[in-house]
């Protein structure tokens, strides 16, 4: 079978379309690394929505956790402590169980306990809960001195936080997100080995990588092929990150706009 | 455990609940918190050494050394550690079984990967096919811990590497001045002064280190995620004295309670060393 034929059989397995089996013996290279990147659909898909959703909760939470008010501060404190102070994959298990619970006792919900939705909701709080610790820091940070000269003008309020305020926790905070970012399609690796199922087979990278190495009993060609598809990932990220960055950072001159490197110092 | 424990089908309420807490099979699942804490206990110093190795591998003289030092840091970041578990445990066996194999069985002629199988004299495996059950169950939690070791070794190396180069170039300088070696001056001013910069990034470490324990189970120990599966699964009146509909989401609560206290306990801790640590240094938690 030609690699053409493979790509056809297998680029799209992961969501459903193509030849329904997988290979059962006679492991091409080729194979491995179509259906392997057919997988990381599904940690794109899961990376993606997740941090896009989890930007907007992160920052209420945020701005939350930095009110005085204790009825906003106490909830974002918890929801921060309970996501960030428990292991993603116990929160996975947990969520699974849980859907399951209201699946049988309400009726309703049952897509909830399939992994696209399930893993991306935990997915989703997750990350929210990280970043919004990330921007809760940053917040925290923004110099005295423009917050005054926004007094100074007579800004108040929801104006002084969009126009000052927003823009500089964004800035401060973008190295760290784009960490946090990174970690987060890291993350996604685990939706299919916690208690979510893999129906049909249909699922990500490494589930195809773990399948591969238990059949063929050799893991030195499985593995590297996902570590080569996230070492990409992982560029692509940067790169997404990094024109965000140098937009946040447009009003600055050349050589004093803060360079985004990847250095995850601080890992999640 | 109990004497009223007996007849379990006539206990209700309370005393069923103490009765059903202190089964043998939940005896396993108390032992398998130790399990981690020993695994945090063993994992955590040898992480440290492997990071201290890779650091001054990354910063050595030596160009070659250099660049395992800083390869071994950047490929081991730049993947999933899920991914690395997975493949580490295999592979880490395969290694120990292939050393073996070349030391003790020499006259072996057919090729060892035969199709999708690893084949090794009968000598060579690990643990030999004759072992007790104990033995696999410690050769395991050893391969466990090694390959958390070389994954956080990574991260840790990045920490120590990074506090390496915070130290001031002005403490170095000086004791190039007083005519110290390379040796000496690593020895005598470098390592003692990085910890202070090192500590923030290897406490996040610590804490990163207790969120990835359960992924133990996925290596195939017996430890709290597995027997909180295990236990909390339904369980009809054949099989045991104790019937119940799934309770794995209680199970899972549990150990998500013990993880969030855990983590909690370790900030405390951590915060009070840093504080300690911090006395007298010329940074800004240093000088309030």
């Amino acid at each position: 079978m030609s690699c053409w034929q493979t790509l056809q059989d297998y680029a799209f397995r992961s969501i459903g379309y193509g030849e329904r089996l997988l290979p059962r013996d006679d492991f091409t290279l080729c194979q491995q690394f179509t259906l392997i990147g057919s997988g990381m659909i599904w940690n794109v898909y899961f990376g993606v929505l997740a941090l896009m959703a989890g930007f907007f909760l992160a920052n209420a939470m945020a701005v939350m956790k930095a009110a005085s008010n204790p009825w906003l501060r106490k909830p974002a404190e918890w929801f921060i402590l309970v996501f960030r102070g428990s292991p993603l994959f116990i929160q996975f298990f947990l969520a699974y169980f849980l859907f399951q619970e209201l699946k049988q006792s309400t009726g309703a919900f049952g897509w909830m306990t399939s992994a696209w939705a399930g893993a991306l909701v935990v997915l989703f709080l997750n990350t929210a809960a990280y970043s919004a610790e990330i921007f809760y820091g940053a917040l925290r940070s923004v110099p005295k001195g423009e917050v005054e000269a926004a007094d100074a003008y007579g800004m108040t309020g929801w104006t002084r936080f969009r126009r000052i305020i927003w823009p500089t926790t964004l800035r401060l905070a973008w190295p760290a997100y784009t960490n946090e970012a990174i970690f987060l399609f890291h993350a996604t690796t685990l939706v299919f080995f916690s208690g979510f199922p893999a129906f049909q087979q249909k699922a990500d990278a490494l589930y195809y990588a773990n399948y591969f190495a238990d059949k063929t009993f050799n893991p030195f060609i499985p593995y590297p092929i996902v570590a080569f598809y996230f070492v990409l990932l992982t560029l692509a990220v940067i790169g997404v990150f990094g024109l965000a960055n140098r937009y946040l950072n447009r009003h600055l001159p050349q050589e004093r706009r803060p360079k985004l490197r990847y250095r995850p110092q601080i890992i999640r | 455990m109990f004497s009223y424990c007996s007849d379990p089908s006539s206990l209700s309420g309370f005393t069923w609940l103490s009765c059903y807490l202190t089964t043998p099979k939940h005896a396993g699942f108390y032992w398998s918190f130790l399990t981690v804490l020993t695994l945090l206990a063993i994992t955590a110093p040898t992480a440290l050494a492997f990071g201290f190795g890779g650091a001054s591998a990354a910063r050595s003289r030596i160009a070659p050394l250099r660049w395992f030092g800083k390869s071994y840091i950047a490929i081991v970041r730049g993947v999933p550690d899920i991914a690395f578990f997975l493949f580490f445990v295999i592979a880490l066996d395969q290694a120990f079984e292939w050393i073996r194999h070349q030391w003790k069985c020499p006259e072996w002629s057919e090729p060892i990967r035969q199709g999708n199988d690893f084949v090794v004299c009968a000598a060579a495996k690990l643990p030999l096919g004759t072992a007790e059950q104990w033995v696999h169950e410690v050769y395991g939690f050893f391969t466990a811990v090694l390959t958390f070791a070389i994954v956080f070794g990574a991260f840790a190396a990045n920490v120590l590497y990074g506090a390496m180069r915070a130290v001031p170039k002005g403490q170095i300088e000086t004791a190039e001045a007083y005519g110290m070696t390379r040796r000496q001056t690593f020895w005598r001013i470098l390592v003692p002064q990085m910890w202070v910069y090192a500590l923030p990034g290897l406490s996040n470490l610590w804490m990163v280190l207790i969120k990835a324990t359960p992924l133990l189970f996925l290596l195939g120990v017996e430890d709290i995620v597995y027997w909180a599966r295990e236990l909390g699964g339904s369980k009809t009146p054949r099989f045991t004295d104790y019937p119940h509909g799934d309770w794995r989401l209680w199970y899972f609560l549990v150990l998500l309670v013990f993880y969030l206290c855990f983590t909690k306990l370790s900030e405390v801790v951590l915060e009070r060393v840093m504080k300690k640590l911090t006395r007298g240094q010329a940074t800004l938690g240093g000088t309030t």
